[in-house]
C-alpha cells in the first residue's frame, strides 16, 4: 500500500522546482480552482513538461502533411497507422532516448528501444523490424578532439550498441538498420533514435481511447518502483551541466523478458474480444496513461493506488504516479469480462490488477486506499497545457569568401589516397563490426539486412496463413551537419535521401515518421531552426508524397550552453508489391553496364530551391570528403529539386518492378566513387572500371553529394529497356562504366585515372577500420 | 508425424521453427506449452532459440526446471527424437541430456552472421540427409555460443562420433578461421551416445529458403522427416 501524502505545502518555490513557470503554475491554480496538492503538482508538471506536452513545438508541427490515402491513423495515437493492403496495416514510429543514454549509454538505449516496441504492440501490431539512428561525438583524435574525449566517446558508442543489441536481441525482433554518424557537437548529447515497425489486421488495431463508463482499468506488466522518476520532466526537459551525471538515478532500466511476455500477453488478451483500449506506461507512467485514455475518451477514470503492484514499500502517490518503470500497460476492458484478460495475464506470469475504472465528469481522479489523492480534469491536464509561439530569430549570415572553403586538387592528380582515407572514416567505413551485434535475422523476415540494400526491407507473412506476397522497406536519415548550415534544405535532404533509399530497395515510398532533435527551444536561433526543419520536412513529404504519421520532439539537446546541430531524422517507410523483387547495391556479373541515373535531366531542367551555387567549393565544403580530407565544414548543402527527386524515385520503382536491374545504390555520404566501391564490396571477385566525362573540378564529380542520383548496374541484354523506362519517367541514364571480373577499381576522368587501386586493398580500409578504432579504449 | 516445439516464457525462434516446418516443409507442427507434462503425440521435439526465462542466471538454467522438461527428458530417454537450436541447445546442456556447457563468445558480445559448418557424421536422424563433409551456410545469433566440456568428456565425443557440426571456413579448409565464437573443437553441435538427442548452436529454421540467403537449414529438418518416415515403415 502507498503511503498517505506527505503534507508539503506547494509553494511557488516547489512550483518553479518541478519546472512549472509562474505563468504555467497559475494556470494550474485556475483549472483546479484551488492550490494543487504535491502529488497534484507533480501530475502537471510531467504531463506540461516539454518532452509530454510539445508546448514549444505544437504550433509549428500543424504545418506538416499528415494526411493520405493510405493513412489509418496519423499522429496523436502511440504510433502512426498505415494501410499496407490485403487487410493488413503497418504501425510505425520513431522516437528518441537521447539524455538517458549519455547519463547511462546501456539503459538508456535499452529503455529506448523497450518504449518504441511498446508503442507498436499497444497498437494491436506485432513488432517485426528496429531501425536505429545513432549519432555520437568523433571517435578518432583530430585537430579539435582530444584523446579523453574520443575514448569517452568510444565508451558511450559501446554502452549504446551493447543496449540496443540486448533489448532487441532477448525481445526476439530483428535490428535490420539504421544509422551510425559523428559529428562532435553530439559528443556531450548523443542521439538515440530508434523506429519501430510492426503489422496488423486492419479490423484489430487498438487504440487509447478510455471509453464505456464503469468499465474496469486494468494494470498490467512489471511492478512500480522508484525508478524513472521525473525522466521526462527533468531529464528530457532540461539541457545538460556539470552536474548531469547525477541524473543517473532518473534513468529508467530496462528488462526485454519482462517486455517479451507483454508483447504475447497483451495480443493474446486483445484476441478475447475483451479489450476496449490500451496505452503503455511510457514518460510520466500511469500520469500519463490515465489522463491521455481519459482525454481521448472524452471520459474520466478513477484509480487507486494502493491496488497497483508495486516492488517497494513506502512509496508516495506522488512516486507512483511519477514513477517511469518500464514494461508496464494500463487498459479498459469490457465490464464483467476483466477475468478473460487477467486470465490470459496469469498464463504468462505478469501481474495484473483491476486498479480502477473509467467514469463521466472527464475528471481525473487518485486514490489511495480509498481517499482522494488526485483530482485533475483530464482533458484540461492533457489538452489544455501550455502552448508556446515562441520568438524566433535567423542567426547573423555567415559570411564567408573562397578562403573558407575546400581547395581542389589540380586536374589530373591521383585521388587514390584521399579516397582510402575517406573509405575509412567513421562516416563512410562499414558499420558491420557494430550490426553483427544485433539479430538481423529473427522472425525469418529479413530480405535485406543492414548494408545489403539502401533501405532495410523485410517481407510480410500473413499473420493467420503465413503466406508472403509483399515486403516493407524502411529507411532512417538525416545530415545533422547540411541542416546546421542551413536548416531547411537540411531537412529537405533528409526526407529525399530516406525516399530514395526506399526506392532503391525497390519499393514505393508511402508515408514518413520523424525525429526532430533540437538544442534549448529557449533560444530564438534554435527555434528559428527548428521552425525552418518543419517547412523543409512538410515540403519534402508533401512533393514525394510520404506524409507524416507520428514522431516525436527532442528539445533541450545542449550541454554547458552549446547546441547539436539541428537533426531531423526522418524514417520512410515504403511498399514492395512483390517480395521477390528486392534489390540490393551488390553488383552480379561481369560485363554488366553500369548507369548513373539522374533525376535531374536536361530534358526538363533544374528547379532548385537554393539556386545552384556558381562556386563549386562552397557546395562541395559541406560534403564528408570536405570534412575527411580538408578538414572543412563550411558552405552551402547541395541543392535541391524535389520534382527531380520524385522523378528518380518512381523510376527505381518502375525499373524494379519490370525486374530490369542487376543492382541498385543511390548516392549520398562519399558520392559517386563511394557509391561504386560499395557495390563492389558487396559482391563476390568483382571490380568496376568507370569513365566520367564532366566539366568542374574531379574531386566534385568522385565525391559530391547532390541528391536525386542513382548507380545501377543493367545486363547487356536489359540495357534498351531500362533506358526506355528512365527516358519515360524523365531520368537522364548516363553509362558510365562496366562491372568488370577481378580485383581492379578504376575511374577516370576526362581521360585521366584519378582513382586506380584494388578492391581488396580498398576493402580492407573500409571494412575493418571501425573495428579497429573502436577495440581501442 | 508430427512436430512439437516447446514454447517457454522468452523463447523468440519458437514461431520460426513453427513456420519452417508448417509453412515450407508442410509438416503437421504444434506449439507446446512450457507447463505442459503433455507433449501432444509429436514424434519430434524442437526446443527453439531465444532467452528462456530472459537467461539472467545462465542461459538454459531455468527453463530445464519447467514442468515440459520432466516430459522431454522421458520422451528422448524412450528413443525419441529431440533437436535444441540455439537457446535449445543450451537447456539440453543444462538439463544434462547433452554433455557440456555454453560459454560466453571468446569476443564477449552477441554475433548474428552466417557461418558455415561441416557435416562430421551423417548416421544420426539430424543428418541423414546430408553428403558426409557437405558444408552448410546457416546464421549463428547468440552471446553464449563458445562449447566447452572437459578433456574426458571432449576425447569421449570424439571417439563416439558424437560431433555432428563443425565450424568451418566456407570451402571447409581451415577450421580456426571459421570458429565464430571460440568453442572447443570448432564444435558447432553435437548428438548424444544414442544419437537421438543433438543440439546445434547455428539457428536451421533461418536458412530455409532462397529469399533469406539459404536454404541449407532444411538439410537437417529433412533428415528429421526422413528419419520419422523411416521409423514409421520399420513400426509398420
Amino acid at each position: 500500500m502507498a503511503t498517505a501524502a506527505t503534507e508539503i505545502k506547494v509553494t511557488p518555490e516547489i512550483a518553479a522546482e518541478h519546472g512549472l513557470t509562474a505563468e504555467e503554475y497559475t494556470r494550474v491554480k485556475n483549472i483546479l480552482g484551488r492550490d494543487p496538492n504535491i502529488t497534484e503538482l507533480g501530475i502537471f508538471s510531467v504531463m506540461w513538461s516539454e518532452h509530454c506536452s510539445y508546448k514549444s513545438s505544437k504550433v509549428h508541427l500543424k504545418r506538416l502533411p499528415t494526411r493520405g490515402k493510405l493513412v489509418v491513423q496519423g499522429p496523436g495515437e502511440n504510433a502512426g497507422v498505415v494501410d499496407i493492403g490485403d487487410g493488413l496495416v503497418a504501425a510505425f514510429k520513431i522516437e528518441s532516448h537521447n539524455h538517458p543514454s549519455y547519463v547511462e549509454p546501456f539503459q538508456g538505449a535499452t529503455t529506448g528501444v523497450g518504449g518504441i516496441l511498446r508503442d507498436i504492440f499497444t497498437m494491436g501490431a506485432r513488432p517485426i523490424a528496429v531501425l536505429d539512428s545513432l549519432r555520437f561525438g568523433e571517435i578518432t583524435a583530430g585537430k579539435n578532439t582530444s584523446e579523453e574525449e574520443t575514448a569517452k566517446n568510444r565508451r558511450i558508442l559501446d554502452g549504446v550498441i551493447r543496449g540496443i543489441a540486448n533489448y532487441g536481441n532477448c525481445f526476439g525482433v530483428p535490428t535490420v538498420g539504421g544509422e551510425v554518424c559523428f559529428e562532435p557537437c553530439y559528443s556531450q548529447n548523443p542521439l538515440v533514435n530508434a523506429l519501430a515497425l510492426g503489422i496488423a489486421k486492419k479490423e484489430e488495431i487498438f487504440l487509447a481511447k478510455a471509453k464505456g463508463i464503469g468499465n474496469p482499468v486494468i494494470y498490467v506488466g512489471a511492478k512500480t518502483g522508484r525508478d524513472g522518476i521525473h525522466g521526462a520532466s527533468l531529464l528530457a526537459s532540461a539541457e545538460f551541466t556539470e552536474e548531469s551525471q547525477q541524473k543517473r538515478p532518473n534513468v529508467q532500466v530496462g528488462d526485454p523478458f519482462v517486455e517479451k511476455l507483454l508483447l504475447e500477453a497483451c495480443l493474446e488478451a486483445m484476441q478475447t474480444g475483451a479489450v476496449v483500449a490500451i496505452q503503455d506506461m511510457g514518460a510520466a507512467g500511469l500520469t500519463c496513461s490515465t489522463t491521455e485514455m481519459a482525454s481521448r475518451g472524452g471520459t474520466g477514470i478513477e484509480i487507486d493506488l494502493a491496488k497497483v503492484p508495486q516492488r517497494e514499500t513506502g512509496m508516495t502517490p506522488y512516486e507512483i504516479m511519477l514513477s517511469e518503470s518500464q514494461e508496464r500497460m494500463l487498459l479498459v476492458a469490457e465490464n464483467g469480462r476483466e477475468q478473460e484478460v487477467l486470465a490470459v495475464f496469469k498464463k504468462w506470469g505478469l501481474d495484473a490488477m483491476v486498479v480502477g475504472q473509467v467514469t463521466g465528469g472527464g475528471l481525473m481522479r487518485v486514490k489511495d486506499d480509498g481517499k482522494t489523492v488526485a483530482e485533475i480534469p483530464a482533458h484540461p491536464l492533457a489538452e489544455e497545457g501550455p502552448v508556446y509561439n515562441r520568438p524566433l530569430a535567423a542567426p547573423a549570415p555567415r559570411v564567408e569568401s573562397e578562403k573558407d572553403w575546400f581547395t581542389f586538387a589540380p586536374e589530373g592528380a591521383s585521388l587514390t589516397q584521399n579516397f582510402v582515407k575517406l573509405l575509412s572514416s567513421p562516416a563512410i567505413a562499414s558499420k558491420r563490426w557494430i550490426t553483427e551485434q544485433y539479430d538481423t535475422s529473427v522472425r525469418t523476415n529479413t530480405l535485406a539486412g543492414p548494408g545489403a540494400s539502401d533501405a532495410a526491407v523485410v517481407r510480410i507473412k500473413d499473420p493467420k496463413t503465413g503466406v508472403v506476397k509483399r515486403g516493407m522497406a524502411l529507411a532512417t536519415d538525416g545530415n545533422g551537419r547540411w541542416c546546421q548550415l542551413n536548416p531547411r534544405v537540411g531537412a529537405m535532404h533528409a526526407v529525399a535521401e530516406a525516399a530514395r533509399n526506399v526506392a532503391a530497395s525497390g519499393a514505393r515510398p508511402i508515408a514518413a515518421t520523424n525525429c526532430l532533435n533540437f538544442g534549448s527551444p529557449e533560444k530564438p536561433e534554435v527555434m528559428w531552426q527548428f521552425s525552418q526543419v518543419i517547412d523543409g520536412v512538410g515540403e519534402a513529404c508533401t512533393a514525394l508524397g510520404t506524409p507524416i504519421t507520428g514522431g516525436n520532439v527532442s528539445f533541450y539537446n545542449e550541454t554547458l550552453g552549446k547546441s547539436i546541430y539541428p537533426t531531423p531524422v526522418i524514417g520512410v517507410l515504403g511498399i514492395l508489391d512483390d517480395a521477390s523483387r528486392v534489390l540490393k547495391i551488390a553488383f552480379r556479373e561481369d560485363g554488366d553496364i553500369i548507369l548513373l541515373l539522374d533525376g535531374v535531366a536536361s530534358t526538363v531542367g533544374a528547379r532548385y530551391i537554393v539556386p545552384s551555387s556558381e562556386n563549386a567549393a562552397r557546395e562541395f565544403s559541406s560534403s564528408e570528403y570536405s570534412k575527411t580530407v580538408g578538414g572543412i565544414v563550411a558552405g552551402e548543402p547541395p541543392a535541391i529539386d524535389l520534382s527531380a527527386e520524385k522523378r528518380l524515385i518512381d523510376c527505381l520503382v518502375a525499373l524494379a518492378a519490370e525486374g530490369s536491374l542487376q543492382s541498385a545504390h543511390d548516392l549520398s555520404d562519399g558520392g559517386l566513387a563511394v557509391t561504386l566501391a560499395e557495390s563492389c564490396f558487396a559482391a563476390n571477385g568483382l571490380g568496376a572500371n568507370a569513365k566520367l566525362e564532366k566539366t568542374g573540378p574531379a574531386e566534385a564529380a568522385l565525391f559530391g553529394e547532390r541528391g536525386a542520383r542513382a548507380v545501377v548496374s543493367v545486363t547487356p541484354a536489359h540495357l534498351a529497356r531500362v533506358l526506355n523506362t528512365a527516358r519515360q519517367y524523365q531520368v537522364a541514364a548516363h553509362e558510365i562504366g562496366n562491372v568488370i571480373r577481378g580485383d581492379a577499381f578504376r575511374i577516370q576522368y576526362r581521360g585521366s585515372a584519378v582513382i586506380d587501386s584494388s578492391i581488396p586493398a580498398l576493402r580492407d580500409s573500409w571494412a575493418h577500420s571501425l573495428e579497429r578504432t573502436l577495440k581501442m579504449q | 508425424m508430427k512436430f512439437g516445439v516447446v514454447v517457454f516464457p522468452g523463447s523468440n525462434c519458437d514461431h520460426d521453427a513453427f513456420y519452417a516446418l508448417g509453412n515450407v516443409l508442410q509438416k503437421p507442427v504444434e506449439f507446446i506449452w512450457h507447463q505442459s507434462q503433455d507433449l501432444a503425440n509429436a514424434d519430434a521435439i524442437i526446443l527453439p532459440g531465444g532467452f528462456s526465462y530472459g537467461d539472467y542466471l545462465r542461459t538454459g538454467a531455468i527453463a530445464r526446471f519447467s514442468p515440459v522438461m520432466k516430459s522431454v527428458e522421458k520422451f528422448a530417454n524412450s528413443g525419441g527424437l529431440v533437436l535444441g537450436v540455439c537457446n535449445g541447445f543450451q537447456i539440453l546442456c543444462e538439463a544434462g541430456l547433452l554433455p557440456g556447457a555454453m560459454m560466453r563468445n571468446s569476443a564477449l558480445r552477441f554475433i548474428c552472421r552466417h557461418v558455415y559448418i561441416r557435416v562430421e557424421q551423417t548416421d544420426t536422424p539430424f543428418t541423414n540427409a546430408a553428403a558426409k563433409g557437405q558444408i552448410l551456410k546457416i546464421p549463428i545469433a547468440h552471446s553464449d555460443g563458445n562449447y566447452n566440456c572437459d578433456e574426458a568428456t571432449l576425447a569421449e565425443l570424439e571417439k563416439n562420433r558424437q560431433v555432428i557440426f563443425r565450424y568451418t571456413t566456407p570451402d571447409g579448409a581451415n577450421d580456426d578461421a571459421g570458429n565464430p565464437n571460440g568453442a572447443v573443437h570448432n564444435i558447432a553441435g553435437i548428438c548424444n551416445r544414442v544419437r537421438n538427442v543433438a543440439g546445434l548452436m547455428p539457428h536451421p529454421e533461418r536458412a530455409v529458403e532462397a529469399a533469406l540467403g539459404s536454404t541449407d537449414g532444411l538439410t537437417i529438418f529433412r533428415s528429421l522427416v526422413e528419419a520419422l518416415v523411416g521409423a514409421a515403415k520399420a513400426t509398420a
